[in-house]
């Protein structure tokens, strides 16, 4: 086999076994993967993509709601519900995890600790996103050099 | 309809959540099932045919069998936590339909709640799935579909002497709308009766052709 496609397996498999190891992404992850195939090419960067969108949404309606004088929690812990079971249908792991201290402090009506877990989520999320973004980077790479991705 | 050919199953996916419905419409698509999602209880009910009318006459023998269902659907899997109707609503609404309670209903949560299991299956649903749902979640549909195919099958062919068979010693037809009635009850103490605090396996009609 070419040494080129090679080498670029090698990244990609290093890559994602990277981000398995830093808590990132789990088991849930691979779900995705194992229904994706030749019909269905796509699947996992359009399921990820409306996870972004849907993220992206959540995360601005949870700023503007724990930006109000008044809080209304419950409208927070519907948001983070949100969150973190779309996080954990496609395995991002961390994000989901710092979504369950969040209700916590939703339950607690804790505006402080709720504001700190809104920065650790959104930082949660950035990461995971240029990980994910960077994954699918690897993926096509490996594709265009006329390689194939492993099934894992 | 088509019940002559080998047609696939259909089921009706029912989630707020965009991510999870594009997941759930895969792993059913994954098994060969024609699936069709909606994002709300409302929206379900509406595509089931299910309308305000309907409801309040839904326990009055239909004039018009094909009246409020266009398409056929099999199963019904519904996410458990949904804003106005949640998944619990809608199962309950749909068993109160005389023309949808023989549909399976499979309820979904991401939150292991036992008592909130337990109220699921008690009010008729046949399994709850713990979010993800994976694969092996969805294997376990096809008993659930086939029972379905097996009622239909005999209701086309003899519509209500079967059940009348089924569960009490067969009575002259007069007596049909009594005995639907009856047969309801019968229905909730099996599933009662039945009950046990960490039960997740599927439960029967009592009106199962066996």
């Amino acid at each position: 086999m070419d040494s080129a496609v090679l080498q670029l397996q090698r990244q990609l498999s290093d890559y994602k076994s990277s981000l398995y190891n830093e808590g990132f992404l789990d088991d849930q992850f691979t779900q995705l993967q194992q229904l994706q195939d030749e019909s269905n090419p796509d699947f996992v960067v359009e399921v990820v993509s409306l996870f972004f969108e849907d993220s992206e949404r959540l995360l601005t309606e949870l700023t503007k709601t724990l930006d109000q004088q008044s809080v209304d929690f419950r409208k927070v812990d519907a948001y983070v519900h949100q969150l973190k079971g779309s996080s954990s249908s496609i395995g991002a792991q961390r994000v989901q995890r710092v979504c369950i201290y969040f209700r916590n402090y939703c339950d607690e009506q804790n505006v402080e600790g709720c504001l700190k877990c809104l920065q650790q989520v959104k930082n949660e999320y950035t990461l995971v996103k240029n990980k994910l973004e960077t994954l699918f980077k690897f993926e096509q790479q490996l594709l265009a050099a006329g390689g194939s991705i492993p099934m894992q | 309809m088509g019940l002559a050919k080998e047609s696939q199953f259909h089921v009706l996916a029912v989630d707020d959540s965009l991510v999870d419905r594009k997941l759930i419409e895969r792993l059913l698509k994954t098994s060969s099932y024609q699936v069709t999602t909606v994002d709300s209880g409302s929206k379900a009910l509406e595509f089931l045919g299910l309308n305000e009318d309907e409801q309040i006459n839904s326990n009055q023998p239909s004039v018009s069998p094909n009246n409020h269902q266009e398409v056929e659907v099999n199963l019904i899997i519904t996410d458990y936590c949904m804003p106005g109707m949640t998944g619990y609503d809608l199962l309950k609404k749909i068993k109160e339909s005389s023309s949808l309670r023989n549909i399976p209903v499979v309820i979904m949560s991401s939150e292991n709640v036992p008592s909130r299991i337990s109220r699921c299956l008690e009010e008729g649903a046949d399994e709850f799935f713990l979010k993800p749902v994976r694969k092996s979640d969805v294997n376990k549909l096809k008993p659930h579909l086939m029972k379905t195919k097996d009622n239909n099958h005999q209701k086309q062919e003899n519509k209500e002497a079967s059940e009348t068979i089924e569960v009490q010693p067969p009575q002259p037809p007069q007596l049909q709308p009594q005995q639907q009635q009856s047969n309801n009850k019968k229905r909730k103490a099996v599933e009662v009766e039945g009950l046990s605090p960490d039960r997740t396996m599927p439960r029967y009609s009592g009106l199962t052709a066996v």
